[in-house]
């Protein structure tokens, strides 16, 4: 066990060197890439947003299904944000948020309950309610789009000030984050995630609700694209009905690259969070070091290879050392 | 993708032939598909013409052409997410040495040889390292895409031959029948052949039956799988081809997101995502059931989002119906007997 944990934290480890590198070449090369205000600023606030997603994708993930549908679910959200502002003036921010987060559970519930109890693999159903969502959207929205003038400047100020030189959207996400990762890792219901994803019928047959915690994942899922929703709007102003296309995938992208197992069972959501982080830092780094940034999708998808080789190479590393040590023993 | 068998029942062969027939998924898309065409023609004004059909194969083509080696692919229980980075890819390919001054039959050819080995690539990782095939090509999605970016940044080539792109749009005599459809009927066939008339094709159902099995019963399953990832790759650029000489045009973005709409397609048309199961006949109906859905739409001036919640929707209750079917049918068969261990939900 005491290994165990000794190499998934050296995974993470890794990937965080991985960040922490970027950063650094880049800010040789150009140092307002971090020590200027907005550098540090959007060092930090460009990845919050993806980072709430990867969170709740890793969740999915770890209990072995996976949400395409995170960023038509985003989007939803978004838009739904805008309208709530224009439809009811003087609505409060907080029944916003609160409003935001309970529709994009709801739409992660449809998710989990299709799963769940049809029986039909979390692939096929998120992948239909990845074109449902996103088509309930165009419908809705036309070709309308929400305006940073329509939104309160209280609101929009929540996505681009700051808390002691810190973000909002990342304090937001990060208290996410710890709660995530403190839940998964000392929380019964949290262990039970993994158990179902290292081998969903020994679950079962253990006596493990797996229906029931399967569902859950993917409200927190869908709860989570909800509130990334909402911040979405805060931190763009402008919403129009494509907010949010292709985000699913990096979503995925994120936690792979931060060690998640795409067969479930394994992974941590902090993990998945400097995954996000490495994504989007060496979408911004590129630039400086002299890459067109045209490029960024190659060096991502090399990232996600690189990151599931070195999984495989640290699992039959460790396998091998397992069997080493029962010959001996 | 890790379905267990041991549920699997072989109760349907305890039913003649024809029954068998009749109450197959493929029969129930088909059925589906002639009562959308049935209603389409006498409901939508204008529908019942020849330039529908045109248009209708004109812009389904390179789903239908990926969705052949992507049923191959899916009933091993694989997936491959890059074929629409490899469209892309393949697009640009063309398009780069075009504009260099080669001579479209030869950039076509080098562009199936990138296709090859785009799909050599990921076959490699996942036979010879042992990767899963979803995480995979999520990065290959990624590279191959941003290769294809890459190298023409956000400009297009557009300077194509009047020849060639006459070629792609040219119909077949004259009929209103797109020339394309050629090309795909042969390689639906050799494709039908293949999946369902060879050795080589029983061990692809073998693989997704039970992979430990096909090996036992001497299917090399890595070779296979190496192989379709090959010809998912090679199918794809040549829908890349197609995609520019019928547009015209060459961009690194060209079918972003098309990969979506080929699993759509293929399980829509009753393969599982399990694998070991489904028809090519099936998923033929499954692509030209969502393309005449659209076109019908279209024609009736419904907006063409409305089609995103119709494909979303309809690949939904295709599996929930099965699923719903499968489960129904366990009742009847014991009757208050224990709950049969379905697969379970898996990614």
């Amino acid at each position: 066990m005491k290994m165990l944990s000794k190499l998934i934290k050296a995974r993470e480890t890794g990937i965080m060197i991985a960040l922490v590198l970027v950063v650094v070449v880049a800010t040789a090369r150009n140092p307002t890439f971090l020590f200027s205000p907005d550098g540090f600023r959007d060092l930090l606030l460009t990845p919050s947003i993806l980072l709430l997603l990867a969170v709740g994708q890793a969740i999915v993930i770890i209990t072995r299904s996976v949400d395409l549908s995170v960023g038509s679910v985003l989007g939803l959200t978004a838009y739904l944000t805008g309208r709530l502002f224009i439809d009811l003036p003087g609505i409060p921010i907080i029944a916003v948020f609160l409003i935001g987060i309970v529709f994009g559970g709801l739409l992660g519930l449809i998710n989990g309950a299709l799963v769940a109890f049809a029986k039909v693999p979390a692939l096929v159903i998120t992948l239909g309610t990845l074109y449902a969502y996103r088509g309930i959207n165009v419908l809705w929205t036309g070709s309308d789009r929400i305006n940073g003038s329509d939104l309160p400047s209280a609101f929009l100020s929540l996505g681009t000030s700051s808390l002691f030189g810190i973000p909002w959207l990342t304090i937001i996400a990060l208290v996410v984050l710890v709660a995530a990762g403190w839940f998964l890792r000392t929380q019964r219901a949290g262990r039970e995630l993994y158990a179902i994803g290292s081998d969903p019928e020994a679950a079962n047959l253990y006596g493990l609700k797996v229906t029931q915690r399967v569902l859950v994942a993917f409200i927190f899922s869908g709860a989570l694209a909800g509130l990334a929703g909402v911040l979405y709007a805060a931190r763009y102003g402008t919403v129009s009905s494509q907010a949010g296309v292709n985000l699913e995938l990096q979503a995925v992208g994120a936690a792979v690259i931060g060690g998640v197992a795409i067969f479930g069972g394994s992974g941590t959501v902090w993990g998945a969070a400097i995954g996000a982080f490495l994504l989007l830092t060496i979408n911004r780094a590129l630039p400086i070091l002299g890459v067109q940034d045209f490029w960024q999708r190659a060096v991502v998808g090399v990232l996600i290879i690189g990151a599931i080789v070195l999984d495989r190479v640290l699992a039959v590393r460790q396998s091998r050392k397992l069997l080493e040590m029962r010959d001996e023993s | 993708m890790t379905g267990t068998t041991a549920a699997r029942t072989y109760r349907d062969y305890s039913q003649p032939l024809w029954r068998r027939l009749l109450i197959s998924r493929e029969a129930a898309v088909i059925g589906a598909l002639a009562l959308v065409i049935i209603v389409s023609m006498m409901s939508v004004r204008a529908f019942a013409q020849p330039i529908t059909i045109t248009y209708l194969f004109l812009d389904i083509a390179p789903i239908l052409l990926i969705a052949l080696p992507m049923t191959l692919v899916i009933i091993t229980g694989e997936i491959d997410l890059s074929v629409a980075s490899i469209v892309g890819l393949s697009s640009v390919t063309v398009g780069v040495l075009h504009q260099n001054g080669m001579p479209i039959p030869a950039a076509a050819l080098v562009a199936l040889l990138v296709g090859l080995i785009a799909g050599a690539i990921n076959g490699a990782l996942i036979t010879m390292v042992g990767l899963p095939s979803l995480a995979v090509t999520i990065g290959t999605l990624a590279l191959y895409r941003g290769l294809a970016v890459g190298l023409l940044g956000t400009t297009a080539v557009t300077e194509f031959n009047k020849f060639w792109t006459d070629l792609a749009k040219s119909k077949i005599g004259d009929t209103a029948i797109p020339s394309v459809v050629i090309l795909i009927v042969v390689l639906a066939l050799v494709f039908g052949i293949l999946l369902h008339f060879t050795t080589f094709g029983r061990g692809i159902f073998a693989i997704g039956l039970s992979p430990e099995a096909a090996r036992f019963s001497g299917v090399n399953v890595e070779r296979t799988k190496f192989i379709l990832f090959m010809l998912s790759g090679i199918v794809s650029a040549l829908a890349g081809i197609y995609y520019t000489l019928r547009f015209g045009s060459a961009r690194g973005d060209n079918a972003t997101g098309l990969e979506l709409s080929v699993i759509a397609a293929v399980l829509l048309g009753g393969v599982s995502i399990f694998g070991g199961r489904g028809a090519l006949p099936g998923v033929l109906a499954g692509v030209l059931l969502i393309g005449t859905l659209a076109s019908a739409l279209r024609l009736a001036n419904v907006t063409s989002d409305v089609i995103n919640v119709i494909t979303g929707t309809l690949l939904i209750a295709s599996v929930v119906g099965t699923s719903f079917l499968a489960w129904a049918r366990s009742k009847r068969a014991r009757p208050g007997g224990t709950k049969g261990s379905s697969p379970t939900a898996t990614g």
